[in-house]
C-alpha cells in the first residue's frame, strides 16, 4: 500500500470516529434525561400512587397533607394541543397547498423566508406577542378575561404552523409530477387535480407534518403559559374561554421554589409529558416507515 | 369507407422559449386509424402528441402557432381545455395511475366530470376495465391499492383510466417502452381493438410495433414531419433517404 493511499484511510477512520462520537453524543443526551427523569419521577409517582397522581383532580402542593393530582393538567395540555390542531391544521395545510401549487413566483420569495422566520421566533416572543395582542382581542369579543385555553389555542396554532407549511409542502413536491398530469389529462382542472389526487397521495407526509406539529404544541411551555391562565383547574371543554393549566406549565411555574415530595411532583408530571412526546414520535415513526414501505 | 380526419394539424410551430421544436408541421390524422409517430430521440413526437390535447399548457415558456383543428375546431382558439382533454385521453410512457384503489382511479375521470351515482360508476368501472382487458384481474380486488398491481396491470389500468371518460381518441406516448414482450403483446392487441371505437395516435420507438399496429406512420426528424402516409407504404418504399435510413436501424 503507498504512503498516499495509506493517509486516505487514515483520514477515513478519523472522519468514521467523529462521526460515531457525534451520534453518541446525541444517544447519551437521550439517554441521561430518560435515566433521570424515570429514577427521579417514577419511584415519587410510585409513592403517591400511580393512578391517583394520574387522575387526581386536585393540585394541592400547600395544602396539609398536600394533594398532587395531574389531571387537570394533563386535560389542560389535551384541550390546547387539540385547539392549537383546530386552528393550525386546516390553515397549515392549505397554506402548503398554496405555496406548493398555486404561489406565483414573486410571492413564493417572500412568503416562504417569511414562513422560516416564523418557525425561528423565539416562544418568548410569541407569548408577548399573545399577551398584548390576542389576550385582549379574546376578552373584547369572545368574553372571560382574555387569558384562556382559547387563546393558547390561537397562539399554539400559530406556532406550529411553520412546522406544518414546510413539511407539507414538500410532502406535496414530492408527488411526481407525472401523478398530476395524469389528472389534469383526463380533463381535470387544476384545482381538482391538486385537491384530490396530489394532495391524497402527499398524506403520509401531511400526517407526519401534522404529528411533529402536535408535538411541538404539547412541549411548548413558555408561550402558552404567558396567554392560558394557568389555573390547575380541571375544566368541561365548553369552558374554553376560562384558564388553565399545561403539564409543561406546571413544571415551570412551580419548579424553582418547590421541594421534597412537591419537587418529587413536578418531575413525575416531567416524565408524563416525556411518556406524551414519546407516543407522539412513535406515530410519527410509525407512519415514515409506512411512506417508505 | 370514407375516411373522415379527426385532427387537422396546420403550419404548426412550437417554441419551448427560445428552441423551436415544431417545424411547420402539417398533418391529417384520420378517424378509427391507428397513427404512429416515429423518429429519433429529440425530434419532437412527444411534443406534437402533447400538442393534440393542450398538455404542453404545462410547460412554461411554450409557444405554439398554426393551427390543431379536433373535428373542424380549433384546439387552440376560444375552448374548454378540460372538455378537450376529455374528447382527447392520453397513455403516458411510464405508468402513472394515481396511489389510490384500483377502483378510484377509474372512477376519477368520470366523478371530474360530474358522475356521482355510485350505480352508474359501478358500470363505468367494470366497463372501462374490461375494454382495457384488465376486468379478470382486478374484479376481485378493486378496493385494493393501484400500485400493487405490476408494471404491465398498471398501464392497462391507466389505459382504463383514460377509457373512463369516454374519449373520442386516445394519445400514447410510447405506452409500452417500460414493458416487458409479454405486457408489450398485451397492449398491442388492446389496442388494435380499440381501434374499433377510437382514434388512436401511438409514438413508438420500436418500429417492428409501428408496423404491426399503425395504419399511418409519420416520420419526424429534428422538429419536421420528413415524410408520412400508409404504414405499408413507408416501411416498404420509403421515400426520403433519411426516413430509409432510419427505420432499416442505420441511424436513431
Ligand atoms: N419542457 C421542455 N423544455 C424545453 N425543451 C424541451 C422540453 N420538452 C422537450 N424539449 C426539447 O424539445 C425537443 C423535442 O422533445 P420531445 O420530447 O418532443 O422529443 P421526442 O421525439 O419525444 O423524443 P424521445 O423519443 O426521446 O421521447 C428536444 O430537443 C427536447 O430537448
Ligand atoms: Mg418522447
Amino acid at each position: 500500500m503507498g504512503k498516499r493511499s495509506l493517509r486516505l484511510l487514515n483520514r477515513e477512520y478519523a472522519a468514521k470516529i467523529l462521526f460515531i462520537i457525534s451520534a453518541s453524543a446525541a444517544i447519551i443526551a437521550v439517554g441521561l434525561i430518560c435515566v433521570f427523569l424515570f429514577l427521579q419521577g417514577l419511584p415519587a409517582m410510585w409513592d403517591m400512587g400511580i393512578i391517583r397522581f394520574l387522575t387526581g383532580t386536585d393540585w394541592r402542593p400547600t395544602w396539609d397533607p398536600p394533594r398532587f393530582g395531574i389531571l387537570p393538567m394533563i386535560v389542560g395540555s389535551l384541550y390546547v394541543t387539540a385547539g392549537a390542531i383546530l386552528f393550525g391544521v386546516p390553515i397549515g395545510i392549505f397554506a402548503a397547498v398554496f405555496m406548493a401549487k398555486f404561489c406565483p413566483r414573486p410571492i413564493y420569495v417572500i412568503l416562504k423566508p417569511a414562513i422560516n422566520l416564523l418557525a425561528g421566533i423565539p416562544s418568548v416572543v410569541y407569548g408577548y406577542f399573545g399577551m398584548v395582542v390576542l389576550v385582549p382581542f379574546v376578552r373584547e369579543n369572545f368574553g372571560g378575561n382574555g387569558n384562556s385555553i382559547f387563546t393558547a389555542s390561537i397562539l399554539l396554532g400559530m406556532m406550529i404552523l411553520p412546522t406544518i407549511i414546510t413539511i407539507s409542502e414538500n410532502a406535496i413536491r414530492a408527488i411526481p409530477p407525472e401523478i398530476y398530469e395524469g389528472a389534469i389529462a383526463l380533463g381535470a382542472s387544476h384545482e381538482r387535480a391538486t385537491f384530490k389526487v396530489v394532495l391524497p397521495a402527499a398524506k403520509s407526509g401531511v400526517m407526519a407534518s401534522v404529528i411533529l406539529g402536535i408535538g411541538r404544541a404539547v412541549g411548548e411551555t413558555m408561550a402558552v403559559r404567558m396567554v392560558a391562565g394557568n389555573q390547575a383547574i380541571l375544566r368541561m371543554p365548553h369552558e374554553f374561554l376560562s384558564g388553565a393549566r399545561t403539564l409543561t406549565a406546571n413544571v415551570v411555574i412551580e419548579l424553582g421554589y418547590a421541594y421534597g415530595e412537591h419537587r418529587a411532583a413536578l418531575i413525575a408530571t416531567g416524565v408524563v409529558l416525556f411518556v406524551f412526546v414519546m407516543i407522539i414520535n412513535a406515530l410519527f415513526s410509525i407512519l415514515k416507515k409506512k411512506e417508505s414501505a | 369507407m370514407e375516411i373522415t380526419n379527426k385532427f387537422l394539424i396546420n403550419d404548426v410551430n412550437l417554441w419551448y422559449s427560445d428552441f423551436q421544436a415544431l417545424n411547420n408541421i402539417n398533418m391529417d390524422i384520420p378517424e378509427h386509424m391507428i397513427t404512429a409517430f416515429i423518429g429519433p430521440s429529440g425530434c419532437g413526437k412527444s411534443t406534437l402528441i402533447k400538442s393534440l390535447n393542450r398538455m404542453n399548457d404545462l410547460v412554461e415558456g411554450c409557444k405554439i402557432t398554426g393551427s390543431i383543428l379536433l373535428d373542424g375546431e380549433n384546439i387552440y382558439g376560444d375552448i374548454d381545455v378540460n372538455a378537450l382533454r376529455k374528447r382527447v385521453g392520453m397513455v403516458f410512457q411510464k405508468p402513472n395511475p394515481f396511489p389510490m384503489s384500483i377502483y378510484d382511479n377509474i372512477a376519477y375521470g368520470p366523478r371530474t366530470h360530474g358522475i356521482k351515482s355510485k350505480f352508474v360508476l359501478n358500470e363505468i368501472v367494470e366497463k372501462s376495465l374490461q375494454d382495457a382487458a384488465i376486468w379478470d384481474e382486478t374484479k376481485d380486488r378493486l378496493k385494493k391499492s393501484a400500485l400493487s398491481l405490476s408494471g404491465g396491470q398498471q398501464q392497462r389500468l391507466c389505459i382504463a383510466r383514460a377509457l373512463s371518460v369516454q374519449p373520442d381518441v386516445l394519445l400514447m406516448d410510447e405506452p409500452t417502452s417500460a414493458l416487458d414482450p409479454i405486457s408489450t403483446g398485451k397492449i398491442e392487441e388492446l389496442v388494435l381493438q380499440l381501434k374499433k371505437d377510437y382514434t388512436i395516435v401511438i409514438v413508438t420507438h420500436n418500429m417492428q410495433q409501428a408496423t404491426r399496429i399503425s395504419d399511418n406512420t409519420g416520420f419526424f426528424l429534428l422538429g419536421e414531419l420528413i415524410e408520412y402516409g400508409e404504414t405499408q407504404q413507408i416501411f416498404s418504399i420509403p421515400q426520403d433517404k433519411r426516413c430509409e435510413d432510419y427505420i432499416t436501424g442505420r441511424f436513431g
